[in-house]
């Protein structure tokens, strides 16, 4: 291999670390409006009148928009592909205004001064209503959060809105009450897990106009192009050929971006008034008015024999989708799906539960989707139940964990293409020291440390619905440019993907032009999110680079009048096998464009998409030390052993490892959206929401445990996600085991330590 | 009211608003690599130098720049550009949002500290967020690009 497996720089690395201006607000025109957007105050409310004269007789307010001014077809933000499971919930402005920051109007203005001032000159008048606030009480509470009769679901996902319920789901395979009945123990835990703000460094940002033929021209720093354009179609009552919609660089996403946010009003700005338009969320807006993790309760019973199988695992759970039902139904889906396969020697699994509407901000696609808040759950519940058999919990693990070729009870037959989750294990024991430190150690006279584990898989793309395209044209000099329209989010996809297509056309990595994402350019990809970038879109890449070097082979050999058995392709040249005669890549570029007759430009193509969604998994690992007089508690050692399949890029596997652990410890350790009595979030900005600092973690360390995926692209399988979810459970078992309390509601703050051994 | 600042070896003269906080005014003018990531001075995104030392650009009014020499990523090219390679190298320039802020506080430290310890680099980037990277290949970049254990 000549670059997959191999650490090539990012092509975009020089620019953006340089500061170049690359980012969609560089790119802003300079006459463009600014866009601004008044908020509700209120948790729920009616407007019951609403007066914006004064404001729009200010000197360069060019418009303000309400909600009698917007169209009334409902959609949804969730970025899925079409038909999207989330209900279609929304409005651009509503009558109804469902938590604190939700939009009452749209102020556009030639400056942001005179936006500001616009938008205080605005007189509403509210009904305030109760607001659902806790969604452990939102269900059949008095107040409804979509009373309205137009909400729209694709297809059943158990919605029974009168009861704020916007989804209901049960699987079960085999009898989880029977089954119980027999094991020699059962364990049960309940597990809170928080909503977490994402705090990519970019905030949400975009801007629109119109261009030379009156088309729409968004551009936006988004995961999900092509979603955002039948978005804006729908809630604009616009055809989807009428919109454009360019991502530049993106600075960061996390999954926050993979949900349409401030695209929607600079479009309405410039479609109502001819004009470009900006709008840029200051961070308080990006806390409180987009979107965040769900928060989920989660209450698991794990029954097993008395040689330590586990014969059975049941999850019940709750989850809050705050006031709009984006990702509602499919994160908590996930929830069942990333658990449930794991421990197969279970003879029932069951996963239940509802999706509740809150007036809260609404929650979203985050990193993990919802295995994240059931890997905690779980893996909390397989430790408690490791101490109760009074096995080691690494043991535990590898006598239970499904293995490469097996299938589990909700695998419906298909069996693991790929694992090396018991070498994960076996590595990872090993490098954090637990046969010598495990469970704990006295360190000084209030301090001690221990050790904690966690295992956890994700999936690889959304089997059988997401599918991805790719091109690649042999341009007339014999260069190729290679269009795709994932989002490289600063992850280094687009890096990626070229190195893949590098080595099936075995040419170089500058010989490649990379293109995306724009969707009048760009063959359809629904965008970067659910790991599915090299895995999916990879595949797709790696399809159409065959294709293209297969047509340059037939080229080649037509060009020299042979057979194509009777040529090889270097990557240069194709060269006759008996070495006597060749023509170059270039010259056959030339001759398939250049000049008169029979032409025809070589482009290789393909539209891809995995009948199965092939787990990466990890071993984590953590050491804490816990202060026994304050409960503080202190990450000392990570160590994450990873099983991703073949590793493409080795340096940009392992900053998507730490930078997804480090997002996990603060999960784990430190972030947490709060609200106060009245739905105000009180955590809007980083004084308030700790992310963490390069002084709140400790020692990280990752390994690769390479299996080769026979589905993957080179055996690739994913990392993008799956990092962040071993953290919480395994430093969480760290503290019980260090100091006897077990944290079941994230995050683990001094406090909850301190509390719960005063309590013991 | 009329301010002269030195921007990058240049004199420039710049009209400003007596509330007008230095991060938006100089982005205004067109230096694209200062970023605003939190409006409550703690990301360091908006770093730049003022009199060679580095200062949150979103916490200094603009009239108080007023006869300073201001120092963005757009007067140190060569110099980031250094730094840049060594940090792409290792991968962990990431999404790139923060890297102007970060960068300028990392070429400060190289003048400021001699042969820093790994606890006086995280000590001196702290206030420096980065989201993407978990900030541990930002570190071995650091080292490998001072040339310290």
């Amino acid at each position: 291999m000549n670059f997959v497996g191999k650490s090539i720089p990012k092509i975009d690395g020089m620019a953006i670390a340089t500061g170049k201006p690359v980012y969609t607000e560089d790119m802003v025109p300079p006459n463009a409006l600014v866009v601004k957007l008044l908020r509700s105050p209120h948790a729920f409310a009616r407007i019951k009148t609403i007066d914006t004269s004064r404001a729009e007789k200010l000197e360069n307010v060019a418009c303000i928009l309400t909600y009698k001014d917007v169209p009334n077809r409902r959609f949804t933000l969730a970025g899925q592909s079409y038909p999207e499971p989330s209900p279609y919930d929304r409005l651009i402005l509503d009558e109804i205004v469902r938590y604190v920051g939700d939009e009452v109007a749209i102020i556009a203005a030639a400056d942001e001064e005179t936006a500001e001032k616009a938008m205080k000159l605005i007189k509403v008048d509210y009904e305030v209503f109760e607001p659902v606030l806790d969604y452990e009480k939102a269900m059949g509470h008095p107040s409804v959060v979509h009373p309205e009769a137009d909400v729209h679901c694709n297809f059943d996902i158990g919605m029974d809105k009168e009861r704020n319920i916007v989804s209901s789901q049960k699987i079960e395979v085999g009898n989880v009450e029977e089954e119980l009945e027999k094991c020699h123990i059962v364990v049960e835990e309940t597990c809170y897990t928080q909503a977490q703000a994402h705090g990519m460094m970019e905030t949400y940002r975009a801007y629109s106009h119109l261009d030379h033929t009156g088309r729409l021209v968004v551009v936006s720093s988004t995961q999900i192009p092509f979603h955002v354009r039948r978005q804006l179609s729908r809630a604009l009552k616009l055809p989807a050929s009428k919109i454009r919609v360019i991502k530049p660089r993106i600075g960061g996403g996390f999954g926050g971006k993979q949900t349409g946010a401030v695209e929607m009003f600079a479009a309405i700005v410039t479609l109502t008034t001819g004009k470009p338009a900006k709008i840029v969320y200051d961070r308080e807006e990006t806390f409180t008015a987009t979107n965040s993790r769900h928060a989920m309760r989660l209450k698991v019973r794990l029954g097993a024999d008395q040689e330590g199988f586990i014969r059975v695992v049941d999850i019940q759970g709750l989850s809050d989708t705050g006031a709009y039902g984006e990702h509602a139904s499919t994160t908590f889906g996930v929830v069942g799906q990333k658990t449930l396969p794991l421990y197969n020697k279970t003879k029932a699994v069951r996963f239940m539960g509802d999706v509740v509407y809150t007036n809260k901000m609404p929650a979203g696609a985050f990193r993990g989707y919802g295995a994240t808040q059931g890997t905690f759950a779980l893996e909390t519940a397989v430790n408690k139940l490791a101490e109760r058999l009074n096995m080691d919990p690494t043991e535990i693990r590898l006598k239970n964990l499904i293995k490469e070729g097996e299938t589990s009870l909700v695998s419906e037959g298909i069996r693991l293409g790929s694992s090396t989750l018991h070498r994960c294990i076996e590595k990872g024991r090993e490098l954090i020291g637990w046969k010598d430190k495990y469970p704990r150690l006295e360190v000084g006279e209030h301090k001690v440390r221990a050790l904690g584990m966690a295992v956890t898989m994700q999936g690889s793309g959304i089997a059988n619905i997401d599918t991805a395209s790719a091109e690649i044209r042999l341009n007339d000099d014999g260069n190729f440019t290679l269009l795709i329209g994932s989002t490289d989010m600063g992850t280094g996809s687009d890096t990626i993907l070229s190195q893949m297509a590098a080595e099936i056309l075995e040419t170089t990595i500058d010989n490649i032009i990379v293109h995306a994402a724009d969707t009048d350019i760009s063959p359809y990809d629904p965008g970067s999110y659910a790991s599915s970038t090299t895995y999916v879109t990879g595949m797709a890449v790696v399809k159409a680079a065959e294709d293209l070097k297969k047509q340059i082979v037939e080229s080649g050999a037509r060009i020299l009048g042979v057979s194509i058995d009777e040529v090889d392709y270097d990557g240069l040249k194709i060269i006759t096998v008996n070495g006597d005669n060749e023509v170059t890549l270039e010259k056959v570029a030339e001759l398939q464009i250049l000049g008169f007759g029979g032409k025809r430009q070589l482009v290789g193509n393909s539209t891809y998409g995995s009948p199965v969604s092939p787990p990466p998994f990890i071993a984590g690992f953590a050491e804490v030390e816990v202060d026994k007089e304050t409960g503080k508690v202190r990450l000392i050692d990570y160590v994450a052993v990873i099983d991703c399949g073949t590793v493409i890029n080795p340096n940009l596997a392992t900053i998507q490892a730490e930078g997804g652990l480090v997002q996990g410890i603060g999960l784990a350790m430190y972030e947490d959206v709060r609200y106060d009595e009245r739905g105000r979030m009180t955590t809007n900005n980083f004084m308030q929401y700790k992310i963490p600092t390069r002084k709140d973690i400790g020692n990280i360390r990752v390994v690769f445990e390479e299996s080769f995926e026979p589905t993957g692209p080179f055996g690739a399988k994913s990392i993008g996600e799956v990092v962040i979810n071993t953290p919480a459970p395994a430093i969480m078992d760290a503290v019980y085991n260090a100091v006897g309390v077990r944290i079941t509601n994230l995050p683990i703050t001094p406090e909850k330590v301190f509390l719960a051994m005063k309590q013991m | 009211m009329q301010i002269e600042i030195i921007l990058n070896g240049k004199k420039v003269s710049l009209d400003v608003k007596n509330n007008e906080l230095l991060a938006d005014t100089l982005r205004n003018y067109g230096v694209f690599s200062i970023r605003k990531g939190c409006d409550t001075t703690c990301c360091g995104l908006c770093t730049i130098w003022v009199e060679e030392k580095p200062v949150l650009s979103c916490a200094m009014l603009s009239v108080r720049a007023d006869g300073k020499t201001i120092t963005t990523m757009e007067g140190l090219q060569r110099e980031a550009e250094e730094f840049a390679q060594v940090l792409v190298a290792e991968g962990s320039e990431q999404c790139g949002f923060c890297s102007p802020g970060f960068i300028l506080t990392v070429l400060a430290m190289k003048r400021e500290l001699k042969n820093p310890t790994q606890e006086e680099i995280v000590h001196y980037l702290t206030g420096n967020l980065c989201r993407c990277t978990g900030y541990l290949g930002q570190l071995r970049a650091i080292k490998k690009y001072l040339g310290v254990a």
